[in-house]
Formats: structure tokens, C-alpha cells, sequence
């Protein structure tokens, strides 16, 4: 249950956000989550949720993109998402795929009240 | 009116900030550093310990170990002579890049070859915090379940070698050690994996001689820290 953490890093990069928009609000922050992240996202919207309250966040909302693994074949180029962890190509065979996404971590956007 | 402003910034951002510049320190000072990762009671402390035991005596090497509570690990491993610290995170349920940094201070960086790392027993947490290392480790051993690549595929991902412990026991549990494998190259394609046993010593020289040859990588520069998966 690091989601806690993770939601502590989040807030303290608004916190420099909002540094550089003086006198703004935030409605929204927006974050991009790969499978591969090792996030569970219920427990970081709980976490987000009790971290929020009675604070001066309060109310923001919290959107959160999750990314598929995606992997290419080194092969034959076929990109392909990774179905029950399966790596293998399903074109032509091929074990060893690369990843290309499901990794993310990211906070996406913030969503400005002006 | 509401607009919306991209971002497009690691959430661990601070963290990863702290492990670049650790990353450069072990660049500079050419010192290999390796995160050894498993659930709890999968035979890292052990492993450890055996491989403490067994190390050429001319490396230098430390040891940091990560636990919520208690200095038990740090007790055993200091055992075999060698600089040991022990990090109690007090209910953190993973190591981060400042508590590296801060148990490092103390520790002149001329003073040592090689850093093990023994991270916190979880499967899931610690697979987010780079540390500055060269090389995740992942354990696991036969008596949990040959799925386990499957339900946290994040870590077997991110580790460049898993360490099948404890296959002494094979003969008497219903572990099935080809499917296990199969499993974790089937998350991470071409998976490095050594089989070990603490007991009988089986696959320990193959996982010094792991070890060994990424520290001779580091020294001759041919292997660069890059910021880890």
C-alpha cells in the first residue's frame, strides 16, 4: 500500500503548480497509470480521497487514464497489447517483445479554474 | 471558466530526482548497486548471508537492509564481516531514494566496491522506487505459487534476473519449477533466472558469478548506470 505516497508526491507537485498560477483553483488533476505501474487504482483514489479532505485541495477531482502493456515484435513490427500478460507475438511467434507502454506513472493534466 | 494545463510529469518525480543523483555518485565512484526485491519469507536475508559468506574477501562490499521494524537482518548479516545498516522505515512498506541517501551519508563512497540492497518483503511497493541501482533482483521461492510472475508482473518486469530460492524443497511441494519460469519470461522475455539453494549451496556460485560479472562491468565502464525501469 504505497498508493499513500504516491498520492502525497502527487499533491506536492500541485503545490508547485499552483506556486507558478498565483490566485488560481484547481478543479482537476489528471493522471496516467500503466499496468505495469504496479498501482492499485482504488487504492489510490481511497488514498487520494482521505489526503484531499478538509484540506485546501478540497474539492478536486481526480481522473485517472489506465494504459494497456503494449509491445512490439522486433520481428515482424506487429504492435500488439499484451492479453493476459501474454508477451509472444501473436503474428508470427516471436518470445522476445519489447514493451512500449504500460509503464506510466504520470501526472497528466490539471484542470485550471480562472 | 476551467482550462486545462498538461503536466506530463512522473508522479515519483522527487524521488527519481534523488535517485539520478545517487545514480551519478555510484557512476563516479564505479560502484555497483543492486536492489534485491521478494515477499516477505522468501529467503533474502539468507540469501544474502550466504552469498556474504562466500564473497571474494578483497571486495569491498556493504549492505543496507530495509524493514518496517526490528534490527534482526542487520544483526545477521553483520555476522559475516562487512559493513551493515540497517533502514527501519517504522511502517513504510517500501525503500525510497532519500532513505538511501540519507544511510548513505555516513559512509564515504571510497570506501566500498558493491552495494546490496535488501529491500522491504513486498512484491508490489518497492517495484515503483528507483534507487539509484543498476539492477533490480526479484526472489522467489517454491514454497508460494508458480504465478505469482502473473499477479505482480510490475516487478518481474522491472528486475533484470529472478532468483528461484529454496529448491531443496522441490521434491515436497507441488511447485512446479518450468512453469514458474515460463511465467516470469512470459511478463519479462528473457528473463535472467538462477535456481538457489541456501542449504545445500546449489546455484549460489552461478549467482556470485552473476554478481561478479556486473561489478567487472562496472569497472571497466562497459556497463553505465541508466535510470532503472
Amino acid at each position: 500500500m504505497h498508493e499513500l505516497s504516491l498520492v502525497a508526491s502527487i499533491l506536492d507537485q500541485l503545490e508547485d503548480e499552483l506556486a507558478k498560477r498565483p490566485g488560481s483553483r484547481f478543479s482537476k488533476v489528471g493522471l496516467r497509470i500503466g499496468d505495469l505501474a504496479g498501482v492499485d487504482v482504488d487504492s489510490l483514489t481511497f488514498g487520494f480521497d482521505a489526503l484531499v479532505k478538509d484540506t485546501h485541495w478540497e474539492p478536486l477531482a481526480l481522473e485517472i487514464e489506465t494504459v494497456k502493456r503494449r509491445q512490439q515484435c522486433p520481428r515482424c513490427k506487429h504492435e500488439f497489447e499484451a492479453e493476459h500478460w501474454s508477451t509472444a507475438c501473436p503474428a508470427c511467434n516471436e518470445a522476445a517483445t519489447v514493451t512500449i507502454a504500460g509503464e506510466e506513472l504520470q501526472i497528466a493534466f490539471i484542470e485550471v479554474e480562472e | 471558466m476551467s482550462t486545462q494545463i498538461p503536466v506530463e510529469k512522473k508522479v515519483l518525480n522527487e524521488n527519481q530526482r534523488i535517485a539520478a543523483e545517487l545514480r551519478e555518485k555510484f557512476r563516479e565512484h564505479k560502484i555497483l548497486v543492486l536492489n534485491v526485491i521478494s515477499s516477505p519469507g522468501s529467503g533474502k536475508t539468507t540469501l544474502l548471508e550466504r552469498t556474504l559468506q562466500q564473497f571474494d574477501k578483497n571486495k569491498r562490499v556493504v549492505v543496507l537492509t530495509g524493514d518496517l521494524q526490528t534490527e534482526n537482518d542487520a544483526r545477521r548479516l553483520a555476522r559475516w564481516g562487512y559493513p551493515v545498516k540497517q533502514i527501519v522505515t517504522g511502517g513504510t512498506c517500501h525503500l525510497d531514494a532519500k532513505m538511501i541517501e540519507k544511510h548513505l551519508a555516513d559512509w564515504p563512497l571510497d570506501t566500498f566496491d558493491i552495494l546490496l540492497i535488501e529491500n522491504v518483503g513486498n512484491l508490489v511497493c518497492p517495484s515503483s522506487y528507483d534507487l539509484g541501482e543498476h539492477a533490480k533482483v526479484v526472489i522467489l521461492s517454491v514454497t508460494e505459487g508458480e504465478d505469482k510472475p502473473l499477479k505482480y508482473p510490475s516487478i518481474f518486469f522491472k528486475s533484470e534476473l529472478m532468483i528461484l530460492s529454496k529448491v531443496d524443497l522441490l521434491p515436497y511441494v507441488p511447485f512446479d519449477a518450468e512453469l514458474a519460469k515460463q511465467n516470469a519470461r512470459t511478463v519479462h522475455p528473457g528473463m535472467e533466472i538462477v535456481e538457489v539453494s541456501c542449504q545445500s549451496g546449489d546455484g549460489l556460485r552461478q549467482w556470485i558469478d552473476w554478481i561478479e560479472a556486473k561489478f567487472a562491468a562496472v569497472r571497466s565502464g562497459a556497463l553505465e548506470l541508466s535510470a532503472a525501469k
